[in-house]
């Protein structure tokens, strides 16, 4: 008895500046099941769901619930319309209470909008009894647990009367008790009659919890199908693939001695990461948000305090506790988020370049701005930036062009190992082909490069070698003829 | 190759021209003044007005640092009062005049860097840390003077105040050297241009090796030593040293940085409209004085202005006049 479904997204674009983040994507919701949307990084889930929960608007392409078309204008209309969502950081305040959290916004009062105290207890603790909870209401947030914490947010969702609960990646921060705990309670909301969108990295879970599955891959709907009727190997299939479109450019470069060893490197994120790097050699780590991959580059970097394990350079056992030190080292970090940590917007294209090399220009404390400006002007040309004088703010520049800056930073500093955390996120198809020849010559010259990906095709493209990172630990490492996109997700995906 | 001189002069008026918005609203208010009090724009007038600007326009300096770097000090005025008293009773102990002045600059400079490192180090919001330095330091002030001020000084310390060189008082020169060096060390130094980033973005300047908490404790350091510099010419002009000097100086000294167009969230802006700033404060109190107003009033014109002009510069910023 095929019933009408309860929520129906058709043909939904999305476009960013510059960037097409879904094309034409379907998603279909029936009344009370758990549809698990999958994907890689980046293939288009979070917007899709943001769409749903009013966060963005659609470029393109019909909602309809209950057959009736709508227009979700802001996320409080869809809380309104029933929708409600669980973000992986979760949105609550922490030094209210468990009742005020719920209720915030909507407290019920008496007159002259004092608040209810008594009524807003009552109803918390009835909420978090229909959940299974024995907390009290009138405690703080901030000293429950994060499974607490969710449980929380799901009585607030139940509250506002939600008829669909999008939960993005719930389970990446809790214990496998509580996981069993949060399927309990998900199971127990479907009997309640409330459809569940439920994103998630973990096939396990998928095959746990969920009626259907619609896989997403690079901002199209690709399959959706019953959960009973598929297999692990057919998932990993639909995420990945895809024809190999980017231009990679033939890799030049011959390998040579080894620049850069980690023994047994742990940190709170990390545990026993092990590896070597050689001249000339673009080593590519793979691996899914949250394993690890950031923490590692930054622990490289000086920024992670190191718990135990060793950094050899050349050879020698070395003590990076800071950014400063790497740099002595002949260390450069290209971070993943470029706006936020690899550029001073309010400076001068030029200051930029300098900023980790001002030493190298400077007397007794004065900057020799010509030579300087030499300088500049032989990385904007031999990185091809495109900027109208070095004086231009670099806010100004486009994704690709600050790229380069960054880049141009490390070159300045004469950096011989490169970490590149996302090179190309947020970069146009043009400037990205510009980097990947970048990354080509600096090898050839002798440079090593560490490169952190979500995107797996550049991964595959551009590396010689692949490691694979899982929870803080290296999960396998294949060599340039091995690496498949298949391999490497299983690699990435499988506990 | 070299650019020359008219593209070099035009560079500097693109790369200026905020504070040449400023500069503009100083010719207008003195325009203004002159029309309507001709003793406005007599030599001996504009001469004390510079002279009269000076005390806030050096403490601005290192205010203007410190909010280049998106920090604030709040104790400057009272560091002004603490160095001020130290430096004094050096000179009634009988310390020779180099040895006292050197006394005042080290307190404050000694004061400043202690803001520096507690929100360096200590990881103090910079509002809270030099809020307790303002009371600190004026309370020691006050305790080591006993509320009383310390006055009668030798003709020769008295001199940095009223001596005069070409007709142009001492202070005033001092003013004019302070900005130069300070121009010069944010344009032309690592020090500057650190500042500038710090400012910008604290954490991509760290990710770029850069010792961000020295460089951050220096700058408060800086801002100590400019309040010691300015204790000793107030110290001077009155011809006494007092604990309770340089009240409300902080406040002065942010309106004039912000009237000169340094943006409170660090990174942007530059001395010339700091220096720019502290006069037309200097201007309109004395041109306020000039007409009569009362010193009520005065405190509601001067209050309007600061708000008038940042709005002004915000809504010019909006409409990107310029960057």
């Amino acid at each position: 008895m095929e019933t009408a479904p309860l929520l129906k997204m058709s043909q939904i674009s999305k476009t960013f500046p510059g960037v097409l983040a879904l094309d034409k994507v379907d998603f279909e919701l029936r009344r009370g099941e758990v549809h698990v949307l999958l994907g890689e990084n980046g293939a288009g889930k979070s917007t899709l769901m943001k769409i749903l929960s009013g966060a963005y608007q659609k470029s393109s392409g019909e909602i309809e619930l209950d057959g009736v078309p709508v227009s979700i204008k802001n996320p409080r209309h869809a809380q309104d319309l029933g929708i409600s969502t669980i973000y992986q950081e979760l949105n609550l305040i922490p030094h209210l209470s468990i009742a005020e959290n719920i209720f915030l916004g909507r407290e019920p009062s008496k007159f002259a909008s004092v608040i209810d105290q008594r009524a807003l207890v009552r109803a918390a603790r009835e909420l978090l009894k229909g959940l299974g909870l024995t907390v009290d209401p009138s405690a703080r947030v901030k000293r429950l647990g994060i499974a607490e914490q969710q449980m929380v947010e799901v009585a607030k969702a139940l509250s506002l009367e939600t008829r669909i609960l999008i939960m993005d990646e719930p389970t990446s921060a809790l214990s496998q008790q509580e996981i069993k705990q949060l399927f309990a309670t998900i199971r127990r909301l479907k009997e309640g009659g409330v459809s569940i969108i439920y994103i998630s990295h973990r096939l396990e879970e998928l095959f746990e919890l969920g009626d259907r599955v619609t896989v997403l891959r690079d901002g199209r709907s690709v399959a959706t199908c019953e959960v009973a009727e598929t297999s692990k190997p057919e998932l990993i299939r639909l995420m990945v693939n895809r024809e190999l479109t980017e231009q990679f450019p033939k890799r030049q470069a011959t390998i040579g001695e080894e620049i850069l060893r980690l023994e047994g490197l742990t940190t709170s994120g990390l545990r026993d990461i092990s590896f070597s790097l050689h001249k000339g050699e673009v080593l590519g780590i793979a691996g899914l948000m949250g394993a690890g991959r950031t923490e590692l580059a930054q622990a490289i970097f000086g920024v992670e305090k190191i718990e135990a394990g060793q950094i050899y350079v050349k050879g020698k056992a070395r003590r990076i506790t800071s950014p400063r030190r790497a740099i002595n080292c002949g260390i450069g970090f290209l971070t993943e988020d470029r706006k936020s940590q690899g550029l001073v917007l309010r400076l001068s294209v030029g200051e930029n370049l300098c900023l980790p090399s001002v030493d190298k220009f400077t007397s007794w404390g004065m900057v020799d701005r010509n030579k300087e400006k030499l300088a500049c002007r032989r990385y904007i040309q031999e990185l091809r930036i495109r900027t109208p004088s070095l004086k231009q703010k670099v806010s100004f520049l486009s994704g690709g062009n600050q790229q380069k800056v960054v880049l141009g930073k490390w070159l300045c500093s004469e950096a011989e190992i490169f970490i590149f955390d996302e090179p190309t996120r947020g970069v146009d198809v043009g400037a990205k082909t510009e980097i990947y020849e970048l990354m080509d010559r600096l090898t050839a010259e002798g440079v090593a490069i560490i490169m952190i990906s979500s995107e797996l095709p550049e991964v595959l493209g551009m590396s010689d070698r692949v490691l694979v990172m899982r929870s803080g630990e290296i999960a396998g490492e294949f060599s340039a003829n091995e690496a498949t996109q298949e391999r490497v997700l299983q690699c990435a995906l499988m506990a | 190759m070299r650019p020359n001189g008219i593209a070099l002069r035009q560079n500097f008026l693109l790369h200026h021209a905020r504070q040449l918005g400023t500069l503009s609203g100083l010719l207008v208010l003195g325009l203004v003044l002159w029309v309507l009090t001709p003793h406005f724009l007599t030599l001996s007038n504009l001469l004390n007005v510079a002279e009269q600007a000076t005390i806030i326009a050096i403490v601005a300096v290192g205010m203007t640092f410190v909010i280049l770097t998106a920090g604030i000090d709040l104790s400057v005025g009272s560091v002004l009062a603490f160095a001020g008293v130290v430096m004094a009773s050096a000179l009634h102990a009988g310390a020779p005049l180099p040895f006292a002045l050197l006394a005042g600059l080290v307190t404050g400079t000694v004061c400043g860097l202690v803001n520096g490192l507690l929100i360096t180090l200590g990881r103090l919001p910079p509002f809270i840390a030099t809020l307790g330095m303002m009371s600190v330091a004026r309370g020691t002030a006050l305790m080591y003077t006993g509320g009383r001020p310390i006055s009668g000084f030798s003709e020769n310390f008295r001199w940095l105040a009223t001596g005069e060189v070409l007709r142009v008082p001492i202070p005033v020169i001092v003013m004019i050297g302070i900005y130069a060096i300070a121009f010069f060390v944010l344009t032309r130094t690592k020090l500057g241009r650190y500042t500038y980033a710090i400012g910008g973005n604290e954490e991509a300047t760290h990710l770029s090796g850069v010792n961000v908490r020295f460089y951050k404790t220096v700058v408060y350091g800086l801002a100590g030593l400019f309040s010691g510099l300015a204790a000793i010419l107030l110290t001077a002009r009155l011809n006494s040293a007092q604990p309770i000097a340089g009240m409300m100086y902080e406040l002065d000294a942010i309106a004039a940085t912000v009237i000169g167009g340094t943006s409170l969230l660090g990174g942007e802006g530059n001395v010339l409209g700091t220096l720019i700033g502290a006069l037309i404060m200097a201007v309109l109190r004395n041109g306020l004085n000039l007409l009569g107003v009362s010193s009520f009033l005065q405190q509601v014109v001067i209050g309007s202005v600061i708000i008038v002009a940042v709005l002004i510069d915000m809504a010019l910023k909006r409409r990107g006049k310029y960057s």
